[in-house]
């Protein structure tokens, strides 16, 4: 199960100019590839998400700037990209009673979406995922993406 | 096994120490009727005359002395001796208009050292220890103050200053410092400077004392210090108007002690300036007796204190004051409701969610105050879910809503984004005209 769970990396950054630009000239600095991407905004504050390459480095990266930010096990699961998609991973976690806290989507250069989640509980996520044949990407995944 | 600076003078039974106190107000109140103009009006004014001072409960019949009044006979307009009796100038940067100047005679510097000296006898600094002063040198007391105390025990001094910070970290790792003088805002922003270096305070240093003063830190506050570098944190207490730094707790961290052979103390209430009864929190007023150059009668120093006479565990005899948290002027008047940034310190540094650093903004909008604090989180509390983030403020607002009984706008800011001080840091930005 370990490797079906991708790290993804969570900042706090204040609503202000800048801020996203510090972040991207941090990574570029240090040649980390962002794979996807949300900010969820609250007013004065958002959290920034992302799934990136290295998330090890990134995560040393942002720190050693003194940004507030951690690591965060989510879900990378692969959708067809046709209508339906998300309708059956919804449906089969619903099922479960397991509840979706976010999620965000991306389309790869092959043509298959990618959703990532992040769930109440991880491990039921995957085991109830698999068990419907529903494709889970991991770390290596993103890495090739 | 406890030591003294002065045993004999530190342990004397309370009445024959309020019968050296006795003497000494009576002589101090002569000397200055003597020699300074300024103390002869306000005497005669308050129909007063030194051999009115019989006990020492007589004090009260003194008229007291103010800030102001420095201010107002500058530069050395309160002074009682010549100019040319002085062996320094210290001067205190006004907040509000002119400066004040305050003056020593050789005795006055020896009479502060031997108040540090006393000082940190009792928290167990001396022979074989390195002081690392981190207060200001130069026109500032805190630094040469220390200086000269710490010398006085036997200690080795590192003078450096404040600032420069990272320099301060190698050296103290190098040079072996064992105890720190400095504000406890500049000790924080020193931890995080270490950490940010790969050091660690607790860990990779022989650091065990704190000296901390010049502002008002909470008790929350020293207990998070305490814990995060494995020091002993100790309060140090006075102003430049007294000399400067003069008095620390001891090792039981139970209050203050004041140097009664030194200082008269009382605590009144600030409006009426009426004495409180013992144990009762108000205003410190503070009549020096061993001061030459600039005594002082019955000063109204602006701090709110309790007093407490009881002889301390520590064997030492002399009155104690609570550490102080804020002084008059530091208090805020939002809403008609008195608030003091230390009990917002207090507060915060319960909730352990919350970083060592914040500040209260103050604010008025549609003729309504408002106060927003803003606080960052610690890096184990973040969580990625805005939810959470939000009920962190919450959390925050109604804590400080509960204490305070004021609404509180609780703003979460980037970790680093709130300024870190080398000396003493400014916690309020009041932005409201009035």
């Amino acid at each position: 199960m370990e490797n079906k769970i991708i790290k993804q990396i969570s900042l706090f950054s204040e609503n202000k100019p800048g801020r996203l630009a510090n972040i991207a000239d941090k990574f570029r600095d240090a040649g980390v590839n962002i794979r996807a991407f949300t900010i969820a905004e609250a007013g004065d504050f958002g959290i920034i998400r992302m799934v990136v390459d290295d998330p090890d480095l990134a995560h040393e990266v942002l720190h050693n700037s003194g940004f507030t930010v951690s690591e965060t096990n989510v879900l990378g699961v692969e959708m067809v990209d046709v209508p339906g998609g998300l309708a059956k991973i919804a449906d089969v976690l619903g099922k479960e009673n397991i509840n979706i806290d976010y999620a965000y989507a991306f389309v790869t250069k092959i043509e298959k979406a990618l959703l990532i989640l992040r769930v109440n509980d991880i491990g039921a996520a995957v085991n109830v995922l698999e068990r419907n044949n529903i494709k889970l990407v991991d770390m290596k995944d993103i890495e090739d993406i | 096994m406890i030591e003294y600076w002065n045993p004999l003078i530190e342990r004397m039974p309370l009445e024959e120490l309020n019968k050296l106190q006795e003497g000494k107000l009576k002589s101090t109140v002569r000397y200055v009727y003597e020699r300074s103009d300024f103390y002869r009006k306000k005497f005669d004014e308050a129909g007063i005359k030194p051999e009115d001072i019989k006990t020492l409960a007589d004090v009260v019949k003194l008229p007291f002395t103010y800030k102001k009044d420095l201010r107002d006979t500058y530069p050395t307009g309160m002074f009682c001796v010549p100019n040319e009796q002085l062996a320094r100038f210290h001067v205190s940067s006004g907040t509000t208009g002119k400066p004040t100047v305050v003056g020593y005679t050789k005795n006055d510097i020896h009479e502060w050292t031997t108040s540090l000296a006393r000082a940190m006898t009792s928290i167990g600094v001396g022979r074989g220890d390195v002081i690392q002063v981190s207060y200001g040198y130069g026109l500032f007391t805190g630094g040469l103050g220390l200086h000269y105390g710490a010398e006085e025990v036997g200690s080795t001094v590192l003078p450096t200053s404040s600032g420069n910070t990272e320099k301060q970290i190698e050296l103290m790792q190098d040079l072996g410092t064992t105890t720190m003088a400095c504000t406890p805002s500049y000790f924080l922003f020193m931890t995080e400077m270490a950490k940010s270096m790969g050091i660690s305070l607790k860990d990779d240093t022989k650091l065990k004392i704190g000296i901390f003063g010049a502002e008002p830190w909470s008790q929350q506050m020293r207990a998070r210090i305490e814990e995060v570098t494995g020091i002993k944190a100790y309060d140090v207490f006075g102003t430049s108007e007294l000399s400067g730094p003069l008095f620390t707790e001891c090792t039981y961290q139970d209050g203050i002690h004041i140097w009664a052979d030194q200082f008269l103390i009382e605590v009144v209430d600030p409006r009426t300036g009426i004495p409180l009864p013992d144990g009762e929190r108000g205003e410190l007023v503070i009549t020096t007796l061993a001061k030459e150059a600039l005594p002082l009668i019955r000063f109204r120093i602006g701090d709110n204190t309790v007093l407490n006479r009881e002889p301390c565990r520590c064997g030492r005899t002399h009155p104690r004051i609570m550490r102080i948290l804020g002084r008059v002027d530091d208090m805020l008047i939002i809403r008609g409701i008195n608030v003091f940034p230390g009990q917002i310190e207090s507060v915060l540094m319960n909730i352990p969610e919350v970083g060592e650093h914040f500040q209260i903004i103050v604010d008025r909008i549609n003729e309504l105050d408002v106060m927003t604090v803003q606080i960052e989180m610690t890096d184990a509390a973040f969580s990625d879910k805005v939810n959470d983030i939000i009920k962190l403020e919450e959390k925050v607002a109604s804590a400080l809503h509960k204490v305070l009984n004021l609404a509180v706008k609780v703003e979460l800011v980037d970790h680093g984004s709130l300024p870190r001080s080398m000396g003493k840091s400014k916690k309020v930005i009041d932005k409201r005209k009035l």
